[in-house]
């Protein structure tokens, strides 16, 4: 330091460090904190607020559905699926080689208990809900969901087998409870 | 000449088409200002600054905010307790509309001092006076959007004002609601002109600031900048001692948000409000108090009625700013060669407290009588003090430049002499 000065105080329109530039690094620095921290509120407040994330979990009696029977339920927004596959479906699921499939997945890691498939209802695509979950609407040639939007057909594990989706429908994480209570989220 | 960099000839090819760069260069860096202004005329740049800082928080407020009287109240508290950061943003906000004030008083009463609205500056002081209304207008709209009892009554009080003009008084008020009283309609429209207001309060600040750079500052002197010796760049020396200024202004801020955020506000406006109750004592926002007390002063006068009056004295009160540098027929700008408007100057000063402080309280006994002695004197200095004094007052002589009190001989053979520090070892 005393070099530094001793430069500075014989001429100080001389190239180099002087003290004048570490105050204006230091302020400089401190003001791209200050800066940094005045701005970080702002941009944090839009992210979900506190009562927003305290409804992110919900919970579902399945004792009323049927062997063969959905329901759709409303979690974080978004439509879930709901499932009471029927032996056929299951063993369907089961029997794809896992290799032909463009998200290759096994239906054994996509589902907790056989019976019961819980997938996010929003095609992997751009966001529409596929169709599939009442009687009477079409379920595509995998008998799983078929898109209207652009034609994504899913299988009866949830998996994309044909058309633009480039992923399964996502399995949210779930739990089952006593009684036949379900609880996602 | 070596090639210029990437940077260079960007911005030049930028500035060839678009002289934005020349702009700044102009009137933010070289733009010659005045050597001796002292921390008085810091409070411009502070103002402008904390319009940017509500204007932000505002925009990031209405994410969140439901203008409506079912929800205004719930959701102004879910911005307190569940949004990320509400708390903070919320009360930069609130507090906020207060620091505005406190800094644009400071700047008024600067500009009172220093005579800055006398020739050639009088539409940069009326520009103000425009942007003080906009200011006034826009925080009470403000004030009224939690929708708590404070709210709901400031707005009945404010808006049945209007209902004083003779003759079509009832359907303004009428028009003014949307409806026979203060309700959902009004809370809506409030919401909407509180977002629009400080975008034209931003233009008149355009407006203000452009006429400011056509003269130049005004300083602690008042006589006008004789020559390059008189001025210094604004870039770094001022810039630098605004940002000093800023800092300690943000630490004084800073100190209401996080250790007494609701001083400056009432605790009814945290009772959602209720049409079918006023509170015992209602009072508006510090920075109405003085025309508040104005309000509540005057009696009926022959035949026009106490109502109308005070209105019409209210509005006059600011409206009155307008013509100030006409009614000021002084020569000398600066109170410092002013002797008796100097004193006049505090004693104003002291005059609009005490009708603060009136206004806070309720009136009754001798707050009536002191009310109404401040309202006349606070008329009385502009109406005759002002035209008065400044035929009759003999100023002390004015320097003949800038430089002359500061630097013995004007500056100018002054001026080798002040580079000799820098061989001090």
């Amino acid at each position: 330091m005393a070099s530094t000065h001793e430069q500075t105080a014989a001429s100080p329109h001389d190239e180099g460090e002087t003290r004048r530039d570490f105050l204006m690094l230091a302020a400089g620095a401190f003001g791209a904190f200050a800066a940094g921290a005045a701005v970080w509120p702002l941009v944090s407040q839009m992210n979900p607020a506190a009562d927003t994330l305290a409804a992110s979990t919900t919970e579902v009696d399945l004792s009323p559905i049927q062997e063969g029977q959905s329901i759709t339920i409303a979690w974080r927004g978004k439509p879930v699926f709901i499932r009471h596959r029927t032996k056929a479906e299951i063993e369907q699921a089961q029997a794809v080689n896992v290799k032909d499939l463009p998200d290759p997945q096994t239906d054994a890691a996509r589902v907790k208990r056989a019976q019961w498939l819980i997938v996010v209802g929003v095609c992997t695509h751009l966001g529409c809900v596929p169709q599939g979950q009442k009687a009477g609407e079409v379920r595509g040639q995998f008998g799983g969901w078929f898109c209207p939007c652009h034609g994504s057909a899913y299988d009866t594990s949830g998996r994309i087998r044909l058309g633009p989706a480039p992923k399964n429908l996502e399995v949210p994480a779930y739990e089952f409870l006593e009684n036949s209570i379900l609880r996602i989220g | 000449m070596a090639s210029p960099g990437v940077v260079q000839r960007v911005s030049d090819w930028i500035d060839h088409r678009l002289p934005i760069i020349t702009f700044m260069q102009h009137e933010l860096h070289e733009y010659p200002t005045p050597k001796n202004l002292n921390y008085w005329w810091n409070f411009g740049s502070l103002a402008g600054i904390i319009l940017v800082i509500m204007i932000v928080t505002g925009i990031v407020l209405a994410m969140h905010y439901t203008p409506h009287t079912n929800y205004a109240f719930d959701s102004v508290e879910r911005i307190m307790r569940d949004v990320n950061y509400g708390w903070l943003i919320r009360y930069v906000h609130m507090n906020g509309a207060s620091m505005f004030f406190i800094v644009v008083y400071i700047h008024i009463f600067r500009g009172l001092y220093y005579g800055s609205y006398k020739s050639p500056r009088e539409l940069l002081w009326m520009l103000g006076v425009v942007i003080l209304l906009l200011m006034m207008a826009t925080a009470f709209m403000g004030y009224v959007l939690p929708w708590g009892q404070m709210s709901f009554w400031g707005a009945t009080v404010i808006t049945s004002l209007f209902s004083a003009i003779p003759l079509v008084g009832d359907q303004i008020t009428t028009w003014l609601w949307g409806g026979f009283s203060v309700d959902n309609p009004t809370l809506n429209r409030f919401f909407s002109l509180h977002y629009l207001m400080p975008f034209v309060i931003v233009g008149v600040v355009v407006l203000h600031v452009v006429a400011l750079h056509t003269h130049g500052s005004n300083n602690p002197v008042g006589i006008d900048t004789k020559g390059p010796q008189d001025s210094i760049p604004f870039h770094p020396y001022y810039t630098v001692k605004d940002f000093f200024g800023l800092g300690v202004f943000l630490i004084f801020s800073a100190g209401f948000v996080f250790f007494a955020p609701n001083f400056f506000g009432e605790p009814d406006n945290y009772i959602p409000a209720n049409p079918l109750q006023t509170p015992p004592h209602i009072v508006p926002e510090w920075y109405f108090l003085p025309f508040y007390a104005i309000l509540r002063a005057v009696p009926d006068i022959w035949f026009i009625d106490a109502k109308l009056a005070g209105v019409v004295a209210m509005f006059g009160s600011i409206a009155i700013l307008f013509i100030l540098p006409w009614l000021d027929t002084s020569k000398v700008r600066s109170a410092r060669y002013r002797p008796i408007y100097k004193q006049l100057f505090w004693i104003f000063l002291a005059d609009c407290i005490v009708l603060g402080w009136v206004g806070a309280n309720p009136p009754e006994g001798y707050f009536v009588v002191i009310g109404r002695i401040a309202t006349a004197y606070y008329f009385l200095h502009f109406l005759v003090l002002l035209p008065l004094v400044g035929k009759l007052e003999r100023p002390r002589p004015v320097p003949t430049s800038i430089s002359e009190p500061v630097l013995k001989g004007g500056g100018v053979r002054a001026q080798p002499a002040a580079a000799k520090p820098m061989e001090k070892a």
